[in-house]
């Protein structure tokens, strides 16, 4: 992908008359990721660091820790918030500046995924209630991107979640010694929760989508699900999904969970 | 012909009074300076950078690829990848167009293939005018660096003539690095694709011809 430009609706006619025959342009079957890759402790500084590589699309996260005070609404947990930035090395496409729906969307639907499958235990993350808290900061920046970079970054974000380690706290002085880390993890639920999206191209749903087919894709669902259990879900894109496209993306998702997380046990040994 | 180096913007190729600037390059005093990112050559005095990256700039007389973005009163607005849009005027269409109707020739998301007959402070103008232009029905769309075209069209045309003959697909090389591809079935284009990926990602190493050959012969089913 060397232009800005989209891929062309010439190109949809073909890629749909081959998903008609249960096959896609790289060879791969309409459910198969690419190859995944997973790095951890890239970051010397980083909390927690992963690298994720899906075929082409590259993507590094990281994670800090501060304390700060906690929202009134839960002053007995820790606070969490992913950030995610496209920056223009990764693709033509993006410009450097505030962040635009894309990166905004990329972001929040992680966050989601997150947040509300529960997998960081931030009632662990409390230090005096009411007062002071751990506060993760996921960060997310994509270093190349040729389609995918939703479910790379999920899957980027567990990696360094569970490779990070709590910094030491000197609770006289109130300062994070940073550079410094204890033995403890970062307080994990046992459930992984994965947020992956289902394409929709013509009647066909496919997963893990190359940039040209992301370009031709009319709707897609990511669904954040942990051990069966859905948490969070996000509708992108113009078109509807039939009640039954739901269910097929849903066991599709599904399906495909337990292969993504093997891989991910494998490599982080 | 000196050996090729890598250069980069802003740097000296070559001081002195007998050398010419050729392209990508521009002279500063006694100094021949890179404009651009590539591969330095000089042959006969004439020194030139081939550019390794970069986007499209648009040349006269260049077959381009292009897809509409836009529709005025009288005629198409196309980005055909270069830094400038460009334009696709009714009298340069070889048939009769009513005015009102211009989506019958072409829609906005169409791609064609066309021909820039002039470059002015405007813009490019497009032309339809000339055999093997005109809308694109059906086919593949690949896109790649346009400074690997020259590459992918080898020498008077051998490589293309190579991926044709190999894969039995028409393949039409835009100098802005689109290439339209058609052939019998979805799979024999598929593999014309991937042999001009293959070009694109060896553009630079000697006996490029040889080794798409055998990259055609292995793959082939």
């Amino acid at each position: 992908m060397a232009s800005k430009m989209t891929t062309s609706k010439i190109t949809k006619e073909r890629v749909e008359k081959y998903l008609a025959e249960g096959k896609r342009f790289d060879g791969r079957k309409l459910e198969e990721f690419r190859d995944l890759k997973i790095e951890t402790g890239i970051s010397e500084n980083a909390e927690g660091s992963a690298k994720v590589t899906l075929g082409n699309t590259e993507v590094i996260v990281g994670i800090k820790m501060n304390v700060g005070t906690p929202y009134p609404d839960s002053a007995d947990s820790g606070n969490m918030m992913v950030t995610a930035e496209l920056l223009p090395l990764s693709s033509p496409r993006y410009e450097s500046g505030p962040p635009k729906f894309p990166a905004i969307e990329l972001g929040r639907v992680l966050d989601r995924a997150i947040r509300e499958s529960k997998f960081i235990d931030l009632k662990k993350l409390c230090i005096v209630e009411g007062e002071k808290v751990w506060t993760v900061f996921i960060d997310v920046y994509s270093l190349n991107d040729d389609g995918n970079l939703l479910d790379a970054a999920g899957i980027g974000i567990v990696a360094a979640l569970k490779t990070a380690k709590i910094p030491k706290y000197d609770s006289e002085k109130e300062k994070v010694l940073f550079g410094d880390w204890t033995d403890e993890n970062v307080p994990l639920s046992t459930e992984v929760p994965l947020s992956l999206t289902a394409h929709k191209i013509g009647e066909y749903l496919i997963l893990d989508p190359t940039k040209e087919e992301e370009d031709l894709c009319e709707t897609r669902v990511t669904i954040g699900s942990a051990k069966g259990s859905i948490s969070s879900m996000q509708k992108g894109n113009l078109e509807s999904l039939k009640i039954e496209e739901m269910e097929k993306a849903i066991d599709l998702v599904d399906n495909a969970y337990g292969g993504i997380f093997k891989k991910i046990e494998e490599q982080l040994k | 012909m000196t050996e090729r180096k890598i250069i980069v913007p802003g740097e000296i190729i070559v001081s002195g009074d007998e050398y010419l600037p050729g392209e990508g390059t521009e002279k500063n005093g006694n100094d021949i300076i890179a404009l651009k990112y590539g591969l330095s050559e000089e042959s006969n005095n004439l020194v030139k950078v081939i550019p390794l990256s970069g986007a499209y700039s648009a040349r006269r007389g260049n077959v381009v690829i292009g897809k509409v973005e836009s529709i005025n009163f009288n005629g198409w607005v196309l980005d055909i990848g270069a830094a400038d849009t460009a334009f696709l005027s009714l009298m340069e269409v070889p048939r009769y167009v009513n005015k009102d109707a211009l989506e019958e020739v072409l829609k906005i998301g169409d791609m064609a293939v066309l021909k820039i007959w002039s470059i002015n402070k405007r813009g490019v103008d497009l032309s339809l005018k000339q055999r093997g232009l005109g809308k694109i029905e059906q086919g593949l769309i690949v896109n790649i660096n346009a400074n690997k075209v020259p590459r992918v069209i080898g020498k008077e045309g051998s490589m293309i003539k190579l991926i044709k003959d190999e894969t039995g697909c028409n393949i039409t090389v835009g100098q802005n690095g689109f290439i339209w591809i058609t052939g019998k079935d979805i799979g024999s284009e598929l593999f014309a694709k991937k042999a001009i990926e293959f070009i694109e990602k060896k553009s630079s190493s000697p006996g490029l011809t040889e080794e798409v050959e055998k990259f055609l012969k292995e793959n082939k089913k």
